[in-house]
């Protein structure tokens, strides 16, 4: 079993079919449709960068909820007995195995006008539009990406041995000193590897602010609709966003190494 | 008290994790295209059966799954076998290349897979369609089975495929009754991963399917897109009831089994 040889197909496979598309996305990016070297391409996607940091905050705002909603329910979830434990999860992930545009859809018909929650507020006189806006946005997203946080956190949580928390109950730490000194410090590699599941897939989606946010696109659905028309400006929007993303995972993995040293 | 509160607290969460799913069945039942309930019907479900290109994607996308999948698996198995032959820096180099299609933005393997297509077909004179969005599959889906199996490589004991060797046992022969059932755990949940990704994907296919090819994701973004299809609400009934199926019953072997290993 020493052979390196098994490996040659999917070496072949790799260089074909992973290390040239990104090379030719990257080829797109710093030519103009003649096949020369320009930045061209990228000063037509700073059109875009409004819509990039728009995205970004989406994400952003959508992880802190996801973070702050998951959290209390992973550790509430961890005391449980471990065969509640399994159906628990079990169900946690049954809406994730729904397609995620039946989903978003679902969304649709919550929030339009005349929707049910439409309905219920115009009952007690409030006019809102909850359809086609940022907060339509988010709640897709949170709806979308709310078990990828529960899970990994739920999954350092359970590690934590009951009897630590109760030898620091004995030694007269209350509610909050238990969850700084032990509950968080130990739940750092999850929230790290929840934020990251939750933060990447929002920051690049398509299609959910297309269903909810109206006319408000994220910067997924722009590289979509560029790359319909335009190879090249769309190529250079997905550079910028590969750079941004792969600097946001570098820089989470740099600090869950440090926590893990210190 | 406060196992009351955090009870309270898991049902609600739980809500709005169901509740969409349920409205969205629920209204798969309704006789009116708008939230306005007008009377019980199954008639979206037979519009749904009878639509003719929904049965055909979701052909497609079992095809696709199937292949994908199987292919995923076979490529994968050996190239985590090969893979954990090199050495150091190689390895994990070679590693990291071979994440890329997981760490990337979906949409960022999409339109440079989208790219290739492209330029491949104008040369090679093909267009876009079956072919490369089953290459775009068994690409997302190897990596997974990869992560699965290399895990049992590193539990298993090299001195077991070596005495296979030594009691006369072609290389071929020590991988099949040896190296296979240590890894076949691994190689199980890689393909089951694989098979469940490939179903569902959208992102991906929408950039490589050509103009013609469809599967069951990319007929859902056709109905539902900026519309109300109350056949998208029979269809998820149908997933869900399928889902809960499927759990049931891998629940049930798995109960099972434990049972049979407790005796």
């Amino acid at each position: 079993m020493k052979t390196k040889r098994p490996a040659i197909p999917y070496l072949g496979w790799m260089l074909v079919f992973t290390i040239v598309p990104l090379v030719m996305v990257v080829y797109y990016a710093f030519t103009d449709s003649k096949g020369h070297f320009s930045l061209e391409s990228f000063r037509n996607a700073s059109v875009y960068s409004e819509v990039f940091l728009y995205s970004l905050l989406i994400a952003l705002i959508s992880t802190a909820i996801c973070l702050v909603l998951a959290y209390p329910l992973a550790f509430s979830i961890s005391r449980c007995s471990q065969r509640a434990q399994s159906m628990i999860i079990m169900f946690l992930m049954v809406p994730m195995w729904m397609n995620f545009l039946l989903r978003i859809y679902a969304w649709v018909l919550i929030l339009q006008n005349y929707g049910p929650l439409d309905m219920i507020l115009n009952f007690f006189g409030v006019d809102i539009t909850l359809i086609g806006n940022s907060g339509a946005v988010i709640v897709g997203m949170v709806y979308e990406f709310l078990p990828f946080m529960i899970l990994p956190l739920h999954t350092v949580m359970s590690k934590i041995d009951r009897s630590w928390i109760e030898a620091a109950q004995d030694l007269g730490c209350n509610g909050f000193q238990i969850f700084r000194k032990i509950i968080f410090p130990l739940s750092i590699p999850g929230i790290i590897s929840g934020v990251t599941m939750v933060f990447v897939p929002t920051a690049s989606t398509f299609l959910v602010a297309q269903y909810l946010g109206g006319t408000q696109f994220m910067i997924g659905d722009v590289i979509e609709r560029v790359f319909q028309s335009d190879h090249h400006t769309g190529s250079a929007i997905a550079v910028v966003l590969m750079v941004v993303i792969l600097g946001f995972l570098v820089v989470m993995n740099r600090f869950g190494d440090e926590e893990a040293v210190g | 008290m406060k196992k009351l509160r955090s009870k309270i607290y898991f049902i609600i969460i739980m809500a709005f994790l169901y509740l969409p799913i349920i409205y969205l069945i629920a209204y798969s039942f309704n006789d009116g295209k708008t939230s306005v309930w007008k009377g019980f019907t199954f008639k979206w479900y037979e519009a749904l059966f009878n639509d003719t290109q929904i049965m055909n994607s979701l052909y497609n996308t079992l095809i696709v799954a199937i292949l994908a999948s199987v292919i995923a698996t076979v490529l994968g198995t050996l190239a985590a076998i090969g893979i954990y032959n090199f050495k150091g820096g190689v390895r994990s180099a070679i590693q990291n290349v071979s994440n890329i299609p997981i760490i990337n933005p979906e949409i960022v393997t999409g339109v440079s897979l989208m790219l290739l297509f492209t330029f491949a077909g104008v040369m090679m004179g093909f267009e876009m369609g079956f072919w490369t969005v089953l290459l775009a599959h068994i690409g997302f889906c190897t990596p997974y089975v990869i992560l699965n199996v290399t895990p049992r490589l590193r539990q298993m004991d090299n001195s077991l495929y070596e005495a296979a060797l030594d009691l006369g046992c072609t290389p071929i022969q020590a991988f099949f009754k040896v190296v296979f059932h240590e890894l076949l755990p691994g190689i199980l949940s890689g393909f089951l991963i694989s098979f469940t990704y490939s179903l569902d994907d959208f992102v991906i296919t929408y950039f490589t399917r050509g103009s013609r090819f469809q599967t069951l994701p990319i007929q859902i973004y056709t109905m539902t897109h900026q519309r109300i299809n109350p056949k998208a609400n029979a269809l998820s009934a149908i997933m869900f009831v399928v889902i809960i199926g499927i759990l049931l019953i891998s629940n049930f072997v798995s109960a099972r089994k434990d049972k049979e290993a407790a005796r």
